[in-house]
């Protein structure tokens, strides 16, 4: 075939775009494609896939999709250390001449991807997975308010994903850092497949993401039961409000900086490049308005999960519910009169640096206050050292201590000295782990019972939670010194021999980290094995206090046969102490949002879009986004979107718990 | 949600509604656009954010004074503004129920959108053969960016709009209908409240500078 | 309480129909407002009508603010009721957040831009 018609087949993918050349690389394709086939294959075999499309992938119940939310954040977690595990081992190793086992060229992909991945395909999903999965259960709802919108959303999430992982084997990931900074992102710098990868993945998944913040929205504002208030709505509701309200408020900005990146890239404009009156120091600004919203994004709903932890298990009421509320309204505010902190040194003098460093600080009142308010729900409580117990215990330890190098580096003197340190990168890692990592650890431990009916192992899940605190402290302590010494981030090789005994210290706790990850792995094996022992059928494992506990474990379809009335903050608490029965009678019909593949199939369209679009293949982009705008037009074509589950069905259902609530007893 | 439950009414506390009605269809739908919306807004505000940056950086090139030429900026302003007042009579034609009218109404508002369409596209067209091309300096790359955005916007509007005349024609009026028509009728008006922006800060305010 | 059920979701839906209210009255005067307040603007600038080009950019940016309240009210029919005031409460948040936005980028830039001057550049500074 001629040049000319196999690039107009193929864009600029050819053969020489799998990288055969980078052993390591073609090792986990080998790996990766061995166990893909096992998992294809087994799904074959025990014919699944029928099951698999009918009651997951198309799905629009938000249970199922939360849990689906889950399930990717946890792969992509494994991915993810992959990079963490493959950068400790090459700092380790690269002293005294060494270069270590990693060319800057995979080393480069590696620090980037490591970043995106657990940002935007790890944290994201592990928090929207959980707010999915529990906010509608809070408010006593029955779904989301566009359940379809739902599914289009993960799978939007999903798409971006699999263009990040399709990097790995085809062509490569970008070189750039996880922010992609111009001008080495633009064009000229940066003339591979790599940055492509990172935005068309960014711009597939930041669809979804937008989009699944304004489904949680009107969920929370139009969906609550009866009674309850904005003031009586659980903590873990509010904070997944506020967090949804920075996700629609702060993604269109990152959509916009990554969209203007790459018309700089496909259509040659200037908006970023050094020529032509292009600023590169605006892409910094902007992506940092988004960037900075977006860390309390991740980290609202975890101070959520703590709060409702916390009061459970130390069979409390929340401490200051409304200061509570206060404190992360107006984090919320100020999270977007901070986004310069992060770029004290660019020199934008001395006016808007102090402004920008006293927001910074003031932003630790709040969260201060939350601390607070977690210490004297506490204070005299009846506390019970259960495993989500234990990881807000840990957390508040170990957030404090970010919390404070944070502090630190929001005065522009000291940041300058800090800056691009390995001391920053201990301090986002504190917060991070610290707060959103182990913030969803506690709530995979807490909600676990409620989404399977049965409890996760205490023994693994002791052992993990050790790990991974240990080899926390061991993998990050290290690097606030080095970075207190000026060693700078993302470096490949070093020269002083002094530093290597840091940076071996900071990899055998990555390494414990690495344990941590499979005594988790192995908890939900092992829980799964056990699930007979660990069974809850009461609906309610840990006499907690909200809405969730009140229906059964798993919840059914429907979530509340009846929908309830609230009358407190604690509700199911409140119904406990007050003699509630449980309904036996009088069941209705219900009605429900039928299940459909619209969502996967657009998703699927988008993500070849992308990948047309990275490997300049137009036909397939072209095609790809014709068909999305047939398919999506071709479903509002359709106007019968709900069916009622049938009386009997519900009866059936109720029944069967009646029964295993009599049996519990 | 503010249905009143007052627990002494009855003596004991109530905790579930006996007997519920369903949200109806689509009770969400007027808020979860508006909220579409402001997301939308604040894509336009970066936008304007990069043109307020970037504006005045022509590079040696072409500068407003150079290349817009209100007079036409002002009739492609009218097209808007008309296309805002006739979808206006759509709506008022959709309360009355009168599938005909609205038909023509939303006809005519999409004749306009078009015309506002095809004007912005011959600026273009006339701004790049003199050479002002989005590559030619960061104020172009801002202008187009941001005024084609817009037009983009416009432009899926259109789309929009006939699917949704191919609808009201075949299934009618029908509850769905007149909501999807409502959410129509925010995004064009919002796009109109986008042009003022556009007109003042872009056109005027460059042919002022 | 069944009655009071009801007509709390008579409410709601009344509320979810934004367009019961509007009326042709309401649209022609938001119409004719809004000519007046676009051509006013397009005047000054093209006649050159007021002594400096600061004053007339203030007043063709006040006219611009005045006409995105015109089209808020008669064309989108914003009001503080309508979802339980839960849309202005939207619209409020995107303003503020527009504004800070905006106005920080703009402040910011500015400063980097003037700071970081390249030095060849410097000379050719006015």
């Amino acid at each position: 075939m001629s040049p000319d018609l196999l690039k107009l087949i193929f864009g600029r993918l050819g053969l020489e775009s799998l990288p055969l050349h980078e052993p390591i690389v073609v090792g986990t394709f080998v790996v990766v494609a061995l166990g893909g086939a096992a998992l294809l294959g087994g799904l074959t075999y025990f014919r699944l896939w029928g099951y698999l499309w009918r009651e997951w992938f198309t799905t629009v119940d938000h249970k199922r999709i939360g849990i689906m939310y889950m399930i990717l954040g946890i792969v992509m977690l494994l991915r993810g250390f992959a990079d963490a595990l493959m950068m400790r081992g090459q700092q380790m190793l690269a002293f005294g001449g060494s270069e270590g086992y990693l060319n800057a060229h995979h080393y480069d992909q590696v620090f980037t991807a490591h970043g995106v991945i657990m940002i935007f395909f790890v944290a994201m999903p592990l928090v929207t997975g959980l707010m999915n999965y529990v906010v509608p259960l809070q408010i006593g709802a029955r779904d989301v308010s566009f359940p379809f919108l739902n599914n289009f959303s993960f799978w939007m999430t999903v798409g971006g994903a699999v263009l990040v992982m399709a990097s790995l084997f085809i062509g490569e990931f970008a070189r750039t850092g996880w922010l992609a900074y111009p001008p080495l992102s633009n064009i000229g710098y940066s003339p591979d497949v790599g940055v492509d990868y990172y935005i068309w993945a960014l711009q597939v998944a930041g669809v979804g993401t937008t989009l699944s913040g304004i489904n949680l929205i009107c969920t929370i504002v139009k969906l609550r039961c009866p009674g309850m208030t904005m003031m009586k709505m659980p903590v873990f509701t509010w904070t997944s409000l506020c967090t949804n309200i920075l996700i629609v408020a702060s993604f269109p900005v990152l959509t916009v900086v990554l969209a203007l990146l790459s018309l700089d890239r496909y259509v040659g404009t200037n908006f970023f490049t050094n020529d032509f009156g292009g600023s590169p120091m605006m892409y910094v600004n902007l992506i940092w308005i988004w960037g900075h919203p977006e860390v309390y994004i991740l980290v609202l709903p975890a101070f959520g999960i703590f709060s409702e932890v916390t009061s459970t298990f130390s069979g409390k009421r929340l401490f200051g519910y409304t200061s509570m509320v206060y404190a992360t309204v107006v984090i919320t505010i100020l999270s977007y009169l901070v986004w310069l902190h992060h770029f004290f040194t660019m020199g934008s003098g001395a006016s808007v640096n102090s402004f920008f460093g006293i927001t910074t600080m003031i932003i630790s009142i709040p969260t201060g206050a939350k601390m607070f308010n977690w210490l004297f729900t506490m204070y005299r409580g009846r506390i019970r050292y259960e495993l989500p117990m234990m990881w807000t215990i840990a957390f508040m330890l170990t957030f404090v201590v970010g919390g404070m190098t944070g502090v630190l580096l929001a005065v522009p003197p000291a940041d300058f000295v800090l800056h691009n340190s390995l001391f920053l990168i201990a301090h986002f890692h504190n917060v991070i782990i610290g707060g959103v990592v182990f913030g969803a650890f506690a709530g995979i431990n807490y909600w676990f019972p409620k989404a399977f009916g049965f409890k996760l192992d205490v023994f693994w899940g002791k052992l993990s939670f050790w790990f991974w605190v240990v080899g926390f402290y061991l993998a990050f302590m290290p690097l606030y010194v080095l970075g207190l010494m000026g060693v700078t981030r993302r470096l490949r090789v070093f020269d002083d021999p002094s530093l290597q005994i840091w940076f071996v210290i900071a990899a055998i706790g990555a390494f414990l980290v690495f344990l941590g990850i499979l005594s988790m792995l192995m908890q939900f094996a092992v829980s799964l094995l056990k699930r007979e022992q660990l069974k809850d059928v009461t609906g309610d494992p840990w006499d907690a206090r909200t809405l969730e506990w009140a229906t059964s474990s798993p919840p059914p379809d429907y979530n509340f046969a009846f929908t309830p009335v609230v009358h407190d903050n604690d509700a199911w608490w409140d119904m406990k102490k007050r003699g509630y029965q449980r309904p036996l009678t009088g069941f209705k019909p219900i009605h429900m949002p039928s299940s459909t593949g619209t969502g996967v199939i657009l998703a699927g369209l988008a993500t070849a879009m992308g990948f047309g679009l990275i490997w300049y293949i137009w036909w397939l982009a072209a095609a790809s986004f014709l068909a999305m705008l047939v398919v999506g037009i071709g479903h509002t074509f359709n106007y019968h979107r709900d069916f009622d589950i049938p009386a009997e069905d519900v009866i059936r259902t109720e029944d069967a718990r009646t029964k295993l609530l009599a049996g519990a007893k | 949600m503010t249905v009143a439950v007052n627990p002494t009414q009855t003596g004991e506390p109530l905790f579930y509604l006996a007997d519920e009605h369903p949200h109806p269809e689509g009770y969400s739908t007027s808020l979860g656009f508006w909220i579409y919306l402001m997301s939308d807004c604040l894509i336009f505000a970066m936008l304007f954010a990069a043109f307020g940056v970037l504006g005045a950086n022509y590079a040696a090139g072409p500068a407003p004074k150079d290349l817009f030429d209100l007079d036409l900026v002002a009739v492609n302003t009218s097209m808007l503004l008309l296309s805002s007042i006739t979808y206006g009579f759509a709506m008022l034609a959709m309360q009355q129920n009168k599938i005909g009218q609205t038909q023509i109404w939303l006809a005519i508002t999409g004749l306009f959108g078009a015309a506002f369409i095809g004007i912005e596209l011959t600026e273009f067209a006339h701004m790049i053969h003199e050479g002002a091309t989005p590559q030619r300096s960061a104020f172009l790359s801002a202008f187009f960016t941001l005024v084609g955005t817009h037009g983009l916007h416009v432009s899926c509007g259109l789309i929009w709009l006939v699917t949704l005349m191919v609808q009201v024609g075949k299934f009618g009026l029908i509850e769905a209908n007149r909501r999807r028509l409502m959410c129509l009728s925010m995004f064009w008006h919002f796009l109109d409240v986008v042009w003022i922006g556009v007109f003042t800060f872009v056109y005027l305010l460059g042919v002022l500078r | 309480m069944n009655t009071d059920t009801h007509a709390a979701h008579a409410g709601d839906h009344h509320h979810d129909d934004g367009h019961a209210h509007s009326t042709f009255s309401g649209y022609m005067l938001g119409f004719v407002l809004s000519v007046v307040l676009t051509a006013i603007p397009f005047w000054l600038v093209m006649s050159g009508a007021l002594p400096s080009k600061q004053i007339t950019a203030l007043v063709i940016m006040a006219f611009a603010v005045v006409q995105i309240v015109v089209h808020m009210v008669y064309f989108l029919h914003m009001n503080a009721k309508s979802e339980n005031g839960w849309t202005m409460m939207a619209l409020i948040f995107t303003i503020v957040m527009v504004v800070i936005a905006l106005s920080g980028s703009l402040w910011v830039m500015s400063h980097l831009n003037s700071n970081m001057m390249p030095i060849h550049q410097m000379s050719g500074m006015k």
